[in-house]
């Protein structure tokens, strides 16, 4: 095998569509970044924390700084998109959604091809990545 | 910065790293989906494990934490430097666990202009050092592309090249968990976080294109600077040195 284009060094085809999908979302994710942080930054929407009051408390232990900025954990972000920070948040849970959006595609076709060690695989991968999304885990801060 | 709002930006930054790179490195074969998939549903699950166990460990002293972490990477890059073979290992038996999973493939290095074939071994073990990796990476809020390298490359036998582009393709999964764990904390702040991610997004895209084309010899010896280095960095600051500022 010593030929660039030769077919055993090509992708498989689910490869070929994770990636493309993945392509997708990364681009969506930078453009919709780019967006809502000019928003943010010319202030076209007022931001829940001020930035000036930011770098004062950030040095804080993670429950003093949402004390002190009222900020929401969970999904409660939702209810802060008119917000010109947390309109940041639609980037941000893109890019963390991406992995599973490709999975469910991955799904479909081991099922189609009948291979059920994979489908488990990228199921109790969804499994877990749907748990860690939901919040049920709380969190992790230091 | 207090090590919460690091640890939550650094996650999202070496996911979307990650997920920038993602395309390219499948397209050329560099990444293997088949690889990723059952080692990336361990480590997985264990970030999620260790981003828990993280705010446990902060309440003891972390610099003791941060030593062992400097020493065990500073250790890695040890063993890259004096370990030969490693830009293509030689496997002769797969075992049966790599074998039915399919754990193989074939790439083309531009770098090198040749075809490589490869297929793992250990990978019963490979996959129970993976329970650690993700349980480090998670804690620490850290892509862990410096344990899944040594552990792909040294002890399961997959290429360089192949097991730098599949450890990077890992974090997109492994480090969605861990992610969300943050990001429900609220310990994500976009006015640092967005212009950080966007960065690393770019350079991640063009950092595909040189992976492809750059000798494995190369990316070997990259590869154990970035590791020494960070190695030394959490040595020092475990250590109380400020050596290294």
């Amino acid at each position: 095998m010593s030929n660039q284009n030769d077919e055993a060094l090509k992708p498989t085809r689910e490869q070929f569509i994770y990636a493309n999908l993945l392509i997708i979302g990364v681009w969506a994710g930078i453009a919709i970044l780019f967006i809502t942080y000019a928003i943010y930054l010319f202030g076209l929407l007022p931001p829940h924390v001020k930035i000036s009051v930011i770098p004062s408390v950030w040095a804080k232990g993670v429950n003093e700084f949402l004390e002190i900025t009222h900020s929401p954990h969970g999904w409660g972000w939702v209810s802060l998109l008119t917000k010109g920070d947390f309109l940041n948040y639609i980037g941000f849970v893109l890019l963390a959604l991406m992995t599973i959006l490709c999975y469910l595609v991955l799904v479909r076709g081991y099922i189609r091809q009948k291979n059920w060690i994979f489908a488990t695989i990228a199921i109790l991968e969804i499994v877990v990545l749907s748990l860690a999304a939901s919040g049920i885990f709380g969190g992790g801060g230091h | 910065m207090f090590l919460w709002s690091v640890a939550g930006v650094g996650l999202m930054v070496a996911l979307a790293g990650a997920l920038a790179a993602g395309p390219g490195l499948l397209r050329r074969n560099l990444a293997n989906l088949r690889l990723a998939l059952p080692v990336a549903l361990v480590a997985s699950t264990c970030s999620i494990l260790g981003a828990l166990l993280g705010l446990y460990l902060s309440s003891l002293n972390p610099n003791i934490i941060q030593a062992c972490l400097g020493i065990t990477i500073v250790g890695i890059a040890l063993l890259l430097l004096f370990s030969k073979n490693t830009e293509k290992p030689v496997v002769t038996n797969q075992d049966a666990i790599g074998l039915a999973l399919g754990l193989r493939g074939a790439y083309w290095d531009d770098g090198a202009r040749e075809s490589v074939e490869w297929k793992t071994h250990r990978t019963a073990l490979g996959l129970c050092l993976f329970i650690l990796v993700g349980l480090l990476a998670g804690m620490f809020g850290l892509g862990a592309g410096w344990a899944n390298v040594p552990v792909l490359n040294l002890l399961m036998g997959v290429p360089l090249k192949v097991s730098v582009a599949t450890s990077k393709f890992l974090l997109s999964i492994t480090d969605t968990s861990a992610a969300w764990i943050y990001m429900n904390r609220g310990c994500v702040i976009p006015l640092i976080g967005v212009p950080s991610i966007v960065g690393l997004m770019l350079g991640s895209l063009i950092g595909v294109k040189i992976l492809a084309i750059a000798k494995p010899k190369i990316i070997r010896y990259m590869v154990i600077i970035v590791l020494l280095f960070a190695g030394l960095k959490a040595m020092d600051k475990g250590f109380g040195l400020g050596l290294l500022g």
